[in-house]
This record gives C-alpha cells, sequence and structure tokens, in this order.
C-alpha cells in the first residue's frame, strides 16, 4: 500500500512532470493561454498516459521481454502511443468537435509530447509492475494537468496586466513558470 | 512554399538563425529545459538531436513520394525512432559518460518536436538536399542554443563552463540555476534578450526604409 501512495504523491506533487522532470514543456507552453483549454489538454493527456501506461507495460512484458527485443523499446513504445493518439482523435472528433477545434494541432502533437513517452519509459526503467505502472501514468498526467491549469489560471491574469513589450509573451511565461517551479519545490520534503 | 527556389546556404542559415528552432520556434523545450545543466551536455544533446534531425529529414525527404499522406505521421515516428535507436547504442557504446548523464532524455528524442516538425513542414515537401541543409542548419541552430543556455547556467550554478573555473574561487554557486527554476528563468531571460534585439534590429530597418522613402 505504501508504495501506491508514495507512487501518487510522488508523481502528482514531488516529481511533478512539468515543475520538475522537464516533461511535456511544449503543449504546457503552447496550450495554456486559456484555461478551458489547459483543461480539455490535460484531461486528453490522462487518457492517453494512462492508457499508454498500461499497453506499454504489457507490450514490454509479453513481448520485448520474451523475445529479447529490448532495444526495440523505445521504437514499440512510440508506435503504441502514436496508435493510441489516433484512436482518441477519432473519439474526439465524433463526441466532442468544439474541444477537438480548440485543441487543434497540439492534439497529434499529445504523440510528441515527451510526457507519454517518458511515462512509459520511467515505468520501465523503475522496473514497476502493471498496477503500479497504470497508477504512475495515470498520476503524472493529473500532476501535467494540475500544473498545466494553474499556469493557465496565472496567464489568464496576466494577459489583462500591463507588460513591458519585450517581456510580453513567451518570455514572461517563461518566468512565471520559473516562480511556480519554485513553489513546487516545496513539495520536495514530502516523500524521500 | 514560396516557388523560388532556395539555396542549400539559404536553407542553412534560415534554420540556424532567422527560424532558429529554440529561440523563434520554441520548438524542442524539454532536453532545452532538462539538461542544459552543465555546458557539455548542452552541446552533446545538441549534436546527438543534430545527427537524428539530419538522417530523418533525408530519409523522409527520399521516402515522401512513397508514404502516403494518411500514415505520413506513424511514419515519420518510425523512421526518427530508428535513427533514435541507433543513436542510443551508438552513444552507450562509444560514449558511456555522456550516455550516462543524458539519461533518459536520449530516447526522448524521438519526440523532440523540432525533429517532428521539421520532418512535417519540410522534409515532407523539399527534395533532400535542401532537407538536409534545414537538418544541418535547425539542429546546429539548437546546438548553440541549448550550449548558450547551458553554458550560462553552469557559470552560474557551478562558476564554471565546460568544468574550467571560470568565477573567482570566493564565488558562491547559485544552487537555484541547475535546478528546474533557474532553467525557466534563464530560457525567459534570453528570450527577452532576443525580443529586445528583433525590436531594435526592426526598428533599425524600419527607419532606413524612411531615410530611403
Amino acid at each position: 500500500m505504501n508504495t501506491y501512495l508514495t507512487i501518487l504523491v510522488g508523481s502528482l506533487l514531488v516529481n511533478n512532470f512539468v515543475m520538475n522532470k522537464f516533461l511535456g514543456i511544449c503543449p504546457f507552453l503552447g496550450v495554456s493561454k486559456k484555461f478551458d483549454t489547459a483543461l480539455g489538454m490535460g484531461m486528453a493527456v490522462t487518457f492517453v498516459m494512462t492508457l499508454a501506461s498500461f499497453v506499454a507495460w504489457i507490450v514490454e512484458h509479453f513481448l520485448l521481454v520474451p523475445f529479447n527485443l529490448m532495444y526495440m523499446r523505445t521504437i514499440a513504445f512510440i508506435l503504441v502511443i502514436a496508435v493510441l493518439v489516433q484512436v482518441v482523435e477519432m473519439a474526439l472528433k465524433k463526441m466532442s468537435p468544439s474541444l477537438y477545434q480548440s485543441l487543434g494541432v497540439y492534439l497529434p502533437l499529445i504523440t510528441t509530447n515527451c510526457a507519454v513517452l517518458g511515462v512509459a519509459i520511467l515505468n520501465s526503467d523503475q522496473a514497476y509492475n502493471l498496477l503500479e505502472s497504470t497508477l504512475n501514468g495515470c498520476c503524472a498526467a493529473l500532476g501535467f494537468t494540475l500544473a498545466m491549469v494553474l499556469f493557465a489560471c496565472i496567464r489568464e491574469r496576466l494577459s489583462l496586466s500591463k507588460m513591458p513589450k519585450w517581456m510580453d509573451g513567451f518570455p514572461g511565461a517563461l518566468i512565471t513558470a520559473g516562480l511556480m517551479a519554485v513553489a513546487f519545490a516545496g513539495f520536495g520534503g514530502l516523500i524521500k | 512554399m514560396p516557388k523560388e527556389k532556395k539555396s542549400f546556404l539559404q536553407v542553412f542559415v534560415n534554420g540556424l538563425i532567422t527560424e532558429n528552432p529554440t529561440f523563434t520556434l520554441m520548438l524542442g523545450m524539454c532536453p532545452t529545459l532538462a539538461i542544459t545543466t552543465a555546458a557539455s551536455n548542452g552541446i552533446g544533446m545538441g549534436l546527438a538531436t543534430t545527427f537524428v534531425l539530419v538522417c530523418s529529414n533525408l530519409f523522409i525527404s527520399l521516402l515522401r513520394k512513397v508514404i502516403p499522406d494518411k500514415v505520413r505521421i506513424p511514419a515519420f515516428i518510425v523512421v526518427i525512432a530508428s535513427f533514435v535507436t541507433i543513436l542510443e547504442m551508438m552513444l552507450k557504446a562509444f560514449l558511456p559518460d555522456l550516455s550516462a548523464s543524458l539519461g533518459m532524455y536520449i530516447p526522448l528524442i524521438v519526440v523532440n518536436c523540432i525533429i517532428f516538425a521539421r520532418a512535417e513542414a519540410f522534409a515532407f515537401k523539399n527534395g533532400p538536399v535542401l532537407s538536409l541543409a534545414d537538418g544541418l542548419g535547425m539542429g546546429l541552430g539548437f546546438t548553440g542554443a541549448i550550449t548558450i543556455l547551458s553554458a550560462i547556467r553552469e557559470l552560474f550554478g557551478a562558476g564554471t563552463i565546460f568544468g574550467v573555473q571560470i568565477m573567482p574561487a570566493a564565488y558562491q554557486p547559485m544552487g537555484i540555476m541547475l535546478n528546474v527554476p533557474g532553467g525557466f528563468v534563464t530560457l525567459g531571460l534570453l528570450l527577452a534578450l532576443v525580443n529586445v534585439i528583433k525590436n531594435l534590429a526592426a526598428k533599425k530597418s524600419a527607419a532606413k526604409k524612411e531615410e530611403l522613402a
């Protein structure tokens, strides 16, 4: 039970993917201008990451290890993720066209969201079991969503305020993110 | 795509400076921030990425008439992932130190958006020679940007550049520069600097035009 709690708190807050591991920075900066899109993107990523952790574990333990193909790990994982993203894209197009529209170009880019491949590789490096992997994927993705939604809220306020011209846009956003990272570093003592 | 033919050099310089992937396109942010704690890491990561980018651009450009439009994204990914796997094995064999310090960020080159974006935006539409130039330019532009970033972070965070002591011995290293917040803030300030330079350049060229008119 303890391991699960560690994974939960660990990947949600302490080792937050965005704030601690620098994974998933592109969507974090790219789709965080509005709260709604940030939340939608977060949800889509959460779905893909949870599924990807699950499927990647199965692929690793029933395909790569038995056939001694571990050197193919990167290719195998990224293909799993690409397929999953394609499925999510088709589902979203059917079920929620407005969200599909607003996510736009970033949806196929979930494939190249390093958080997704990152979690699969981390799970495999840490030798987590199936349940742990899935939990880790889900929590890490929720942590990503949390960071992104918070960041989007700050940026919504920030866009109303007057910024020096040279700070407007990405520079300002990055420094905001840096300050957020300081705050997230405060969670550091929660687990060892 | 503009109709006129671009030269090898133009495309190269475009990638290196005009559309620098880090400072203007804001692509490939994850490795940019994650591994730039030491200048040697920055240059290693940059060259590794350049290798993959050049190879994948070349191959995708050669295969662009064979790959159907609908499955191009999985096709790109397979090409890129193959080169990354080759790179991963070579680094492990010949540069184990670099391989250890870059860690999981080597397999993550697969999902470096620069490579993917260049495949989609350039290599899939242009011939192999130009794609090669684009790969080289973008790759070296990326290498330059992250080397600068990592040199700054190493200088303030450890007082050294490429492991050589620069700051006087009494300098108290700012640990935060090597941590996550330091990465974000340094890149933010660098981008602000680039913005200032660009604005100045734009003003200058506007003034020149007015003078001429």
